[in-house]
């Protein structure tokens, strides 16, 4: 402490400049660097965020929505069919390398990913691929299903043809996402982006090229300018970008991984904004002029889990019990600091297929007593309860205290609950995706893109231990949302999952119960960012204000 | 002396072999798996499978062994299963901050506390001893994490006087040649670089040295107060030698050398202390690393790192050993 004021007077000096951003710079706190930059390969949302800037996909989104609108493609067909897909690309478009970007570059990029082998099609590395495509060129693995991909066809310099080898109506959708990014071939096959060494003992895929680590090579507003691993990553404005050039001339990521102490960096002017505040920091952060909070579109649901395996849950009365014994009014209105809402449906409002009515379940313990007693059984009906430890996630800040509400509720209407808890990952999400984490148990999703697929198509389209083994999934939600997916007529395909939504009210595998809205905190003095529902946020509209230069 | 040293060494190859066992069963009997602990949310039955197999962690835990200790003879200590980096690789860049954090802290520790320590003996029972006595109570039972918070929030929040985060400013652009940042700014004759990654270390190492600092000020203080009452101090006193060539040459070299081992043993408590110092002030050094590394079941990081961590604990502890000898000529090390 003596040593700490002896240095105040020098330390004084140093402060002005301790910041890390003028007029030109932003810095952003991360949870923790990147993996590598190569969207083809990365599925964590730090890596995402980074490579986002640097690369362009054929089809982008509207800023802050999940609107399909043109991006490096001006514009689009599909044949009748649904399997051929012709895509008109930009003119005048360059890669940071200078090379020229066009239609053969397209395809080089679909056949690299097409053409992945052995450790490649690893789905923690490759993820994105197999979520949307599938499958490769030779899967080598056998639970990998045939690819949805069959070839891509440069017509022209500025005409690629993509043919699937079934009607998809996610595909456009999914040609969204950051990991489809376009790269320059001669990058990609300069900087050997796909030669890799595996551990010999634990089969990790370690990339030994230079192309995700120093030579990230797209079209994008920002431009790769140097990595110190775990201490800043720096991009640099293109300067012969093809649309509007981006406002800031250096954007810096520097790698926080604790809550706090991200929010403490933000006061001091050590960065400029960070992603996921916690909830206890809002009231902190709109106390302070000199910072701001902006709102993430809800693009989550919290749920909680029932387990058909365990009985009594099997029974449809002892569900809807359950249902009208959890008091999520409360909950959302108590626990969320006004950033949530009361949840209905296993997806968020602002996703295409979302019903506009179905089975409503208040809070109501007499009736959950009614239903049980009608179920045949004895009051009350001991259940078990688990909830997770050490995990903050948007749709559910602080799980046990969602837990005990739940549980106190449940008391009231004819249940006896017995909590039970494990630390989040992997032990906790493991018992509950295995289905051996008790009668119910809390969870949540948050989207990757903006489609119904990704929410209950992940849920409920094949059969998952989560949910019990036995009745569920049940015949008829399953064929709907295989309905669903193969429909390419846009309201014929909203249709089929608003019917989904309905039918998986009635039936309840689970109980939806809030969809919040996550935070981002910046300086006050950081206009142009727009939150997404899905976290795609460009940095190149992004400046500071009048002011912006004092620190 | 060498042959000391040599045995020494040599007593390493058990030691680490038995470690390697250890580690490499202990971290395997962790509840949950690493491929799940990878996927997160993400996981369906079948990917686990899939990067399970992938990972060679469906093959029994001894082949498993056995491929990993081949690995490890060859200097190769595995890849990293979340950075996908060689764990090598994160040592050279980690293993430096830790060391930097350690050796600042240390700094504090010492040339503070032995002042501390011997000015309260030589003012026994005075306000000196006293306020030092409950200074050093106060250092030893405040919490590190909860000192780090403090001080971060009074000097670097509030007053603005230091960094909150890392080992330099984003605006700083220096090679990194040693890792060593203070290092790498005067190789690079750079005084903002050097003023900046000084400024970094100095809260960190007041929360990590406060420990050190209140165990080396009471020892300090025990064993002046041990000496001074020896017969050659009184000896040299009654020949008239001036108090402060007594206190030089008789006291403090004699005092010093309990201090000398106490600061060998505090390797380990630093250890310790800085995975929550590193937290605090987002340092990327050894100590977050291993403690994310559990939570992540990140097993060729925790492997390779502790084995690591272990090599440096027996190899400082060898030296404090030497420099035991060196300093008191009566310690005669024998092969």
């Amino acid at each position: 402490m003596v040593a700490a004021l002896g240095f105040t007077a020098l330390a004084a000096a140093l402060a002005a400049g301790c910041g890390g951003g003028d007029g030109d710079t932003l810095t952003f706190g991360t949870a923790s660097d990147p993996v590598v930059l190569d969207g083809a390969l990365v599925s964590d949302g730090e890596s995402l965020r980074v490579i986002d800037q640097m690369f362009e996909t054929l089809v982008g989104l509207e800023a802050g929505t999940t609107k399909i609108v043109p991006e490096l493609a001006e514009s689009w067909v599909a044949s009748d069919d649904g399997l051929e897909w012709t895509f008109t690309l930009q003119d005048g478009v360059t890669f940071h390398d200078g090379e020229p970007f066009n239609a053969e570059a397209v395809c080089f990029n679909f056949d690299r990913w097409y053409n992945f082998s052995g450790p490649l099609q690893n789905s923690s590395v490759s993820y994105y691929w197999q979520t949307v495509f599938r499958g490769y060129a030779e899967n080598e693995d056998e639970t990998l299903d045939p690819s949805l991909y069959e070839s891509c066809t440069a017509q022209d310099e500025l005409t690629a043809v993509i043919r699937i080898t079934e009607p998809s109506s996610a595909f456009l959708g999914a040609l969204a996402l950051v990991n489809f990014g376009i790269a320059s071939p001669k990058a990609l096959t300069d900087y050997e982006a796909d030669a890799g060494t595996v551990d010999e003992e634990a089969g990790v895929f370690q990339p030994t090229g230079t192309y995700g680590t120093e030579q990230p090579t797209g079209t994008g507003p920002f431009k790769f300018d140097s990595w110190e691993r775990n201490d800043k990553l720096t991009l640099v404005r293109n300067d012969d970008y093809w649309g509007e050039k981006a406002k800031l001339g250096t954007l810096i990521f520097r790698p926080i991984p604790d809550n706090a102490a991200r929010l403490q960096a933000l006061q001091t002017g050590e960065i400029q904004g960070y992603d996921l505040v916690e909830p206890q920091d809002i009231e902190t952060i709109e106390a302070d002029d000199s910072l701001q909070i902006l709102d993430r579109p809800a693009f989550n649901v919290g749920y909680v889990t029932i387990n058909q395996a365990q009985p009594p849950m099997d029974n449809l009365l002892v569900r809807q019990a359950v249902a009208h014994g959890l008091d999520r009014q409360a909950v959302v209105d108590n626990f969320y600091a006004g950033r949530g809402e009361v949840a209905h449906q296993f997806m968020p409002p602002l996703v295409e297929g979302y019903a506009d009515q179905v089975t409503e379940y208040e809070y109501d313990p007499a009736r959950s007593r009614q239903l049980l007693q009608q179920a045949g059984l004895t009051l009350p009906v001991a259940i078990e309860f688990w909830y997770p430890t050490e995990v903050s996630r948007p749709y559910m800040p602080d799980p046990r205290r969602n837990f005990e509400a739940f549980a106190a509720s449940l008391n009231e209407s004819g249940f006896r609950v017995t909590a039970r808890n494990a630390p989040w990952n992997p032990d906790y999400l493991g018992r509950q995706q295995n289905g051996t984490a008790g009668h119910l148990n809390l969870i949540g999703w948050t989207g990757d893109y903006g489609d119904p697929d990704n929410f209950v198509g992940t849920f409920f389209q094949s059969q998952q231990p989560a949910w019990g083994t036995n009745e569920f999934p049940n015949r008829e939600i399953m064929d709907l949302l295989n309905r669903a997916e193969r429909e390419t007529d846009i309201a014929a395909r909203t249709a089929l999952y608003q019917e989904a939504n309905q039918k998986i009210a009635d039936w309840i595998p689970g109980v939806p119960y809030v969809h919040t809205s996550p935070a981002l905190a910046f300086q006050a003095n950081v206009t142009g960012y727009t939150p997404s529902p899905v976290s795609l946020e460009e940095f190149a509209s992004v400046e500071f204000t009048e002011g912006g230069e004092e620190e | 002396m060498l042959r000391f040293v040599v045995r020494r060494l040599l007593l390493l190859v058990p030691i680490l072999l038995g470690l390697s066992i250890l580690v490499f069963f202990w971290i395997r009997a962790l509840p949950g798996d690493p491929a799940r602990a990878l996927l997160g949310e993400r996981a369906t039955e079948q990917t686990i499978e899939q990067v399970r197999e992938q990972y060679g962690l469906d093959r029994p835990v001894h082949i498993q062994y056995i491929a990993y200790m081949r690995l490890v003879v060859r200097g190769n200590l595995g890849t990293s299963i979340k950075s996908r980096r060689p764990v090598t690789e994160e040592i050279s860049r980690r293993f430096p901050a830790t060391i930097e954090l350690a050796a600042a802290a240390m700094i504090f520790a010492v040339f503070l506390g032995v002042p501390l320590g011997f000015a309260a003996a030589k003012r026994y029972g005075g306000v000196v001893d006293n306020a030092s006595l409950v200074g050093s109570l106060i250092g030893i039972s405040i919490p590190i994490f909860f000192l780090a918070l403090i001080l971060k929030w009074i000097f670097a929040v509030k007053l603005g006087l230091f960094p909150t985060i890392g080992r330099q400013s984003s605006q700083i652009s220096i090679d990194h040649p040693t890792n060593f940042y203070v290092l790498d700014a005067i190789i690079a004759l750079d005084p903002v670089a050097l003023w900046d990654a000084l400024m970094h270390l100095v809260l960190p190492a007041i929360a990590l040295g406060s420990i050190p600092l209140a165990i080396i000020a009471r020892i300090t203080r025990a064993s002046v107060l041990d000496v001074q009452n020896e017969d050659y101090v009184r000896t040299a006193r009654a020949k008239g030698l001036e108090s402060r060539i007594v206190d030089r040459r008789h006291i403090f070299r004699n005092a010093m050398l309990p201090v000398v081992t106490i600061i060998g043993l505090q390797a380990g408590l630093l250890l310790s202390g800085a995975i929550l110092t590193e937290k605090v002030f987002a340092i990327p050094g050894m100590g977050s690393w291993l403690a994310d590394a559990i939570v992540a079941r990140d097993y060729p990081v925790l492997q390779g790192g502790i084995l690591f961590v272990a090599v440096v604990f027996v190899l400082v502890n060898l030296l404090v050993d030497v420099s035991y000898a060196l300093v008191d000529p009566r310690v005669r090390v024998s092969g």
